[in-house]
């Protein structure tokens, strides 16, 4: 049986910008399963990119409860979480943000390197990701070399590396046309995914639904509705 | 880490070679315009330092720079031959005389008369010739650089290369014959016109008549001597200046620097070269890291700390920073070497090496403090927006 991979209990997240104030998440609960393919959808500014960043870590809730594998990130210290989501978290991004100057293997290799394996080293376990992602014989090329979904691919082989437990995705195949949109799903479902890696993708693109064991639907800073394949009991 | 971080900087070629190049021109004006400047004032003492044999220079008091004669008795000189510690004494002349030339025309120059005996405080080097060719009659000894310019003779053909004056050529000082009977190098003076060597009694004869005429006594202490008291003694006893070959070189710099424009004109051109140098290089540098600020981002979301992002940085700023110092210096270096055999003064000490150092060190310190305040605030967040 699974374990809680994620759980947010009335996450509160509210942006100060000079006197008016917007709540991106407004009482968030949401528990998602080791092992789960969950998809955050809504309409945009419904506060799903916001949710992601705090279960990535990468942003500090101002009130409510958000656990990672049984962990309060907020209640780390900066050091600590660095620490925490170099080892623990992979990120695929919608612009791909690969680093233009670094070859594919070299980009791939960056998690490693931030969590101090050798450089060599880094290469070479950089080297037998892209293999797995299809792209062995381009690790030589620069991003600009290489399709978006190219590019994409190279994106996912970064975030799993490091065989992180948590990967989080925003909008993974938006920037991609229908054919490659499918294929990157594939390989996430295929590659990534497994019974001690957790994926959260954020996405509009309904093309890609199919692939998701649930999906929790946002609206103003709320989820209205978790539905998919498989109840969070089963997932457990 | 380090090797992502130079492979960012390097990535954008038009990028990285815009923020060296600002660099290299800050350094490059911080250096040459400063060993311009240095290479001016050594002129201003360069006849001074010539003269390498005295230990004490005697003039009138009033005498404000080395070009600032007034004239003496020469009964100074014995006055001054009489105070103890002195080993000798020595008469010298120096005077502005105008040269007539072949084709008519008059060049100032500036003549030095020395002791008819000794010919102490002649020449530093002599290219052709000997200094005691001066005692045949009308002799006179020229800087090498007053015969190939000023002091040449005009070319035969129209546009043609002037010819240089030779041992045994002649000109008229004052309307007195001189013959050159030697050719020697001399360290450029400030108004850069040819000096004349020749003997004391010769150079009063070509001189305009006046009661005074002895311009300098130099002097040279016995041994185990101190200098500044043998000075204050020579000041008291006779009432006249005298001041130690650095002293008398002080002197004269002092006076440039006080009454000239020329190092505000040299600290305005440094100055903003240090500020166009700033702007160019800090701003390209920042610009550089806001475009890869998303990037950095990216690294600060998989968990790179601050520290480390911080070291990237000033890696980037210290490598920039050192290829365009050595660019600049190395240009200056180069502008140093192809004019050293023209007009130009130029003079690059190990100090100026410094200086420009520190300016460039200020400069990427400047570039990569705000590049990092940048990037310890941002919010790794960023990575999710558009």
């Amino acid at each position: 049986m699974s374990a809680i991979a994620v759980h947010c209990q009335n996450l509160v997240k509210i942006y100060a910008t000079g006197n008016q104030k917007v709540t991106a998440l407004n009482g968030i609960n949401l528990d998602i399963a080791q092992g789960e393919l969950m998809m955050l959808v809504g309409p945009s500014g419904c506060g799903k990119t916001t949710l992601i960043s705090v279960i990535a870590g990468i942003l500090d809730q101002d009130d409510g409860v958000c656990e990672l594998f049984g962990q309060n990130i907020l209640k780390m210290r900066s050091a600590e979480k660095l620490k925490f989501r170099a080892q623990n978290i992979g990120f695929v991004f919608q612009a791909f943000n690969l680093l233009p100057a670094l070859n594919a293997m070299e980009n791939v290799s960056v998690p490693l390197i931030i969590n101090g394996v050798r450089r060599q080293t880094a290469e070479r376990q950089a080297a037998a990701v892209l293999e797995q992602v299809g792209l062995g014989e381009r690790r030589k090329s620069l991003p600009a070399e290489l399709s978006g979904g190219q590019q994409q691919r190279v994106a996912i082989a970064r975030a799993l590396v490091h065989s992180p437990r948590l990967i989080v995705c925003d909008e993974p195949t938006s920037a991609l046309d229908h054919e490659s949109g499918r294929n990157v799903m594939t390989l996430l479902k295929d590659v990534a995914l497994h019974k001690d890696r957790t994926l959260v993708i954020v996405t509009h693109d309904a093309r890609i639904f199919e692939f998701a064991d649930r999906m929790a639907k946002m609206d103003d800073g709320h989820i209205v509705n978790v539905s998919g394949s498989k109840p969070l009991h089963e997932a457990l | 880490m380090n090797r992502i971080a130079l492979k960012m900087l390097m990535g954008d070629r038009g990028k990285y070679f815009g923020i060296v190049m600002g660099l290299t021109f800050a350094s490059l004006i911080m250096t040459q315009q400063p060993a311009i400047f240095v290479g001016l004032m050594t002129r201003t003492f360069s006849f001074i330092s010539d003269v390498g044999l005295p230990d004490i220079w005697v003039m009138d008091a009033k005498v404000q720079f080395v070009d600032d004669i007034k004239p003496l008795q020469d009964t100074e000189l014995y006055r001054v031959r009489g105070i103890s510690g002195v080993e000798w004494a020595m008469p010298m002349y120096k005077g502005l005389l105008k040269a007539r030339l072949t084709d008519g025309t008059f060049q100032t120059c500036n003549v030095v008369g020395l002791d008819d005996t000794t010919l102490i405080g002649g020449p530093p080097v002599m290219l052709a010739g000997r200094i005691e060719d001066l005692r045949r009659s009308d002799g006179i000894i020229v800087d090498i650089d007053a015969l190939k310019e000023k002091l040449a003779k005009p070319s035969g053909t129209p546009n043609g290369k002037p010819i240089q004056l030779q041992i045994g050529d002649s000109l008229e000082l004052n309307d007195h014959r001189a013959i050159i009977v030697g050719i020697a190098k001399v360290t450029r003076t400030f108004q850069s016109q040819p000096v004349i060597y020749t003997t004391y009694s010769r150079a009063k004869s070509y001189a305009p008549k006046e009661r005074k005429l002895l311009s300098f006594v130099l002097v040279k202490a016995k041994p185990q001597q101190n200098l500044t008291e043998l000075s204050q003694r020579i000041r008291k006893n006779t009432g006249l200046a005298a001041y130690t070959q650095q002293e008398f070189m002080d002197l004269t710099y002092q006076y440039f620097m006080k009454n000239t424009g020329i190092p505000i004109n040299f600290g305005i051109s440094v100055l903003l070269g240090f500020i166009v140098g700033a702007a160019i290089a800090g701003q390209t540098f920042y610009n550089f890291t806001l475009e890869n600020i998303r990037q950095f981002g990216v690294l600060k979301a998989m968990g790179t700390s601050n520290w480390t992002l911080l070291r990237m940085i000033l890696l980037q700023a210290i490598l920039v920073g050192l290829i365009g110092y050595g660019m600049g210096v190395g240009l200056t270096a180069w502008f140093g070497y192809a004019m050293r055999n023209t007009i130009l003064a130029f003079r690059f000490p190990w100090q100026l090496l410094v200086f420009s150092g520190a300016g460039v060190s200020l400069i990427c310190m400047f570039a990569a403090l705000l590049s990092i305040v940048k990037v310890i605030r941002l919010e790794p967040a960023i990575v999710f927006k558009g």
